[in-house]
């Protein structure tokens, strides 16, 4: 735990493997830019590992002021305790007032570790973060520049804003495409600085013997168009009615979690807060009851579609259009108009047809 | 020779049943409708303990922090094959968050001394993923979070392929170590019959003490806790008396626990008010399917 510094930078831990960055840290530059400016405090990004220099120029580009790299052996494969003692050095030494991390695997293992070790709060998987002011209940005394951590909880039901005033750094997690990514600046300058740490003699308690690395099969943030489906698309079978229509779209296929749950679907293809975030210029949601942590990774989108036979299904309260329906008969019918594509608006122009 | 296992263990409101019965007039959660469950990751962890035991010898210890009633929780752990059950309860840990929680779990789990702790990987009532490694980092010992499978575990070294969402990794470390356990890790085994039988009746001094004043409402506090006492002794004498312990008995520094050792405040909470929407709304028709497809069609949303 570190005092309460309001001259305290804003940290993003730059989570890279065998040499390669990861998405989220690149949109966390994003937001910590706009947190750092509203605290008119410097932007720096983390970044461990082995032979990584060339990667500071990029965070650089993406909005961090300075970048700290520790280039060292151990620091090749990722492990939480080598990680940890290096990073909390830092955070001791350098005193950072907010310290972002991404929602990742890696994230998840390393982030609670680094806050047991500093004895200071961490708030999981935030959908928001913003800078305000907070009185403590029973308390006259305002605290100021708080980072304020917003997340859906309780299973949806609420929307928790937590802070953490009293025992520095605040720390949050945010999931892969939560905040949206800038735009690289190749011309920006920022410091880069060699830190030491002190691992002579340091011996990593995990032996990594195998790893093994796919591909992400699926590309939702990049995706114009996304069918999702959810729990009540009701059996695995039916669910490739949602890969149909979406091959037909040209679009990828989403999923809720309750859909991975019951393994309709691959946890790639689970949007929302603990899944991925998209903005998809169409997303149509069949069967899937509107979950706040749902909604939390899809309301963004330009259009949202939503069939369900379930007329009060809280989806239809954010949703643009609707149909109440079973989308086992719904999604045959608009298969077949969008492959009519061209009769579609004759048809809709016509005088009733038959039904 | 074999290995003593504790595993942690969380109740928690079935989130993933949250019906229209379980919402109130107004729109929110009504959480008194939502029935507790053993969070099921931590199902995944019991389970790997009782393997590691029926393999290689040694113990299954569940423990859990709770209000009486996860003791709920331990009965099932009972049912399903844990040796030992321990609630932890104390009005002065209410309110604590992850980095309280696991400095309490700790320092209980220091008491017993265990080669091997697990945790499911997270609780569906947060979905945080913290207490697990929180765990790991306060006690020192080594975290291998999300395994998927035990590969190994001989002269106190232990193998473990770890699913990292990406991809997998195969790692191995000297015990002590702290497991956090994905679903896809096994398959729960049920409850016992006779186990059940043997354990339904297993309870913890607060639960026992709750029944008495429930049944001797007329009776003083004396009175009370005489009977409580009696009982509870009957239940240790057939070992059926869960263990409970508080912070006082775990020696808990209380600076670090509870909301004095929570650095994270609530700052507000606002409920999900479901509105009414003001989608425009198309039949299950071909007509109006149709008519829905065109215009997206004209308006280049599709196409």
């Amino acid at each position: 735990m570190i005092e309460v510094n309001r001259k305290g930078e804003v940290w993003v831990f730059a989570e890279q493997e065998a040499g390669k960055l990861s998405d989220v840290p690149l949109e966390l530059l994003g937001k910590g830019r706009e947190l750092a400016d509203t605290l008119n405090v410097p932007l720096a990004a983390v970044l461990l590992g082995k032979g990584i220099d060339d990667l500071a120029s990029r965070l650089v580009a993406y909005g961090a002021d300075k970048v700290y790299v520790v280039d060292h052996r151990s620091l090749d494969l990722y492990q939480a305790a080598t990680y940890r003692k290096v990073f909390c050095d830092l955070v001791t030494r350098h005193k950072p007032q907010v310290v972002l991390f991404g929602a990742t695997a890696m994230g998840r293992d390393f982030a609670p570790t680094v806050a047991s070790a500093l004895r200071c709060g961490l708030t999981a998987d935030c959908t928001d973060l913003q800078i305000g002011e907070h009185t403590a209940p029973g308390s006259t005394q305002v605290h100021q520049g708080l980072l304020l951590q917003i997340r859906p909880a309780f299973g949806g039901s609420i929307i928790a804003t937590i802070v953490n005033f009293d025992r520095w750094p605040q720390m949050a997690t945010v999931r892969e495409g939560v905040m949206v990514m800038p735009t690289p600046d190749a011309h920006r300058q920022g410091q880069v600085l060699r830190e030491r740490v002190g691992l002579d003699g340091y011996e990593p308690p995990l032996k990594i013997l195998e790893i093994h690395r796919r591909e992400k099969k699926v590309d939702l943030k990049g995706a114009r168009v996304i069918v999702a489906g959810g729990a009540g698309v009701g059996t695995k079978d039916n669910f490739k009615l949602i890969w149909e229509l979406a091959n037909c779209l040209g679009g990828a296929v989403g999923c809720s979690r309750a859909a991975v749950d019951l393994g309709f679907a691959d946890k790639d293809h689970q949007i929302g807060q603990t899944g991925t975030t998209v903005r998809p210029v169409l997303y149509i949601a069949a069967g899937i009851s509107g979950a706040v942590q749902h909604r939390a990774g899809m309301e963004e989108s330009a259009k949202i579609l939503a069939i369900n036979s379930d007329p009060n299904a809280p989806i239809f309260s954010f949703a643009h259009y609707g149909i109440v329906g079973d989308l086992k008969m719904v999604i045959p019918k608009m298969i077949k108009a969008i492959r009519t594509g061209a009769k579609v608006e004759s048809l809709a122009t016509a005088a009733p047809a038959r039904v | 020779m074999g290995y003593d296992c504790v595993v942690c263990a969380k109740q928690v409101p079935d989130t993933k049943n949250i019906t229209g019965q379980a919402m109130k007039d107004d729109g929110t959660v009504n959480r008194a409708a939502l029935p507790a469950v053993f969070n099921p990751e931590d199902l995944h962890a019991l389970e790997t303990a009782l393997d590691i035991r029926d393999r290689f010898g040694g113990t299954v210890t569940v423990i859990t922090m709770g209000l009486p009633k996860a003791c709920q929780v331990l009965r099932d752990a009972l049912y399903r094959g844990a040796d030992r059950a321990i609630l932890i309860t104390d009005r002065r840990a209410a309110g604590s968050d992850t980095l309280a929680t696991s400095y309490i779990l700790s320092t209980a789990i220091r008491k017993l001394a265990p080669d091997i702790v697990l945790c499911g990987r997270q609780a569906i009532d947060g979905d945080t993923a913290q207490t697990g490694p929180q765990i790991a980092e306060k006690l020192d010992f080594t975290l291998i979070s999300y395994l998927e499978e035990l590969q190994a575990l001989e002269d106190q070294t232990i193998r473990v392929k770890r699913n990292v969402g990406n991809g997998w990794e195969v790692v191995e470390a000297r015990l002590p170590v702290l497991l956090t356990v994905m679903n896809t890790a096994n398959t729960p085994r049920p409850s016992g019959a006779k186990r059940i039988m043997r354990f339904k009746k297993a309870k913890a001094p607060a639960e026992v003490a709750g029944e008495v004043a429930a049944q001797m409402p007329q009776a003083g506090k004396p009175e009370q806790a005489a009977e409580t006492k009696n009982r509870c002794d009957a239940l240790a004498a057939k070992g059926l008396l869960i263990d409970q312990w508080d912070l006082s008995t775990i020696e808990a520094d209380l600076a670090w626990c509870g909301l004095a050792g929570s650095p994270t405040k609530v700052h507000r909470i606002q409920a999900i008010v479901l509105a009414g929407g003001q989608y425009r709304q198309f039949q299950p028709t071909d007509e109006s399917v149709g008519e829905l497809v065109g215009e997206l069609i004209r308006d280049h949303t599709i196409g």
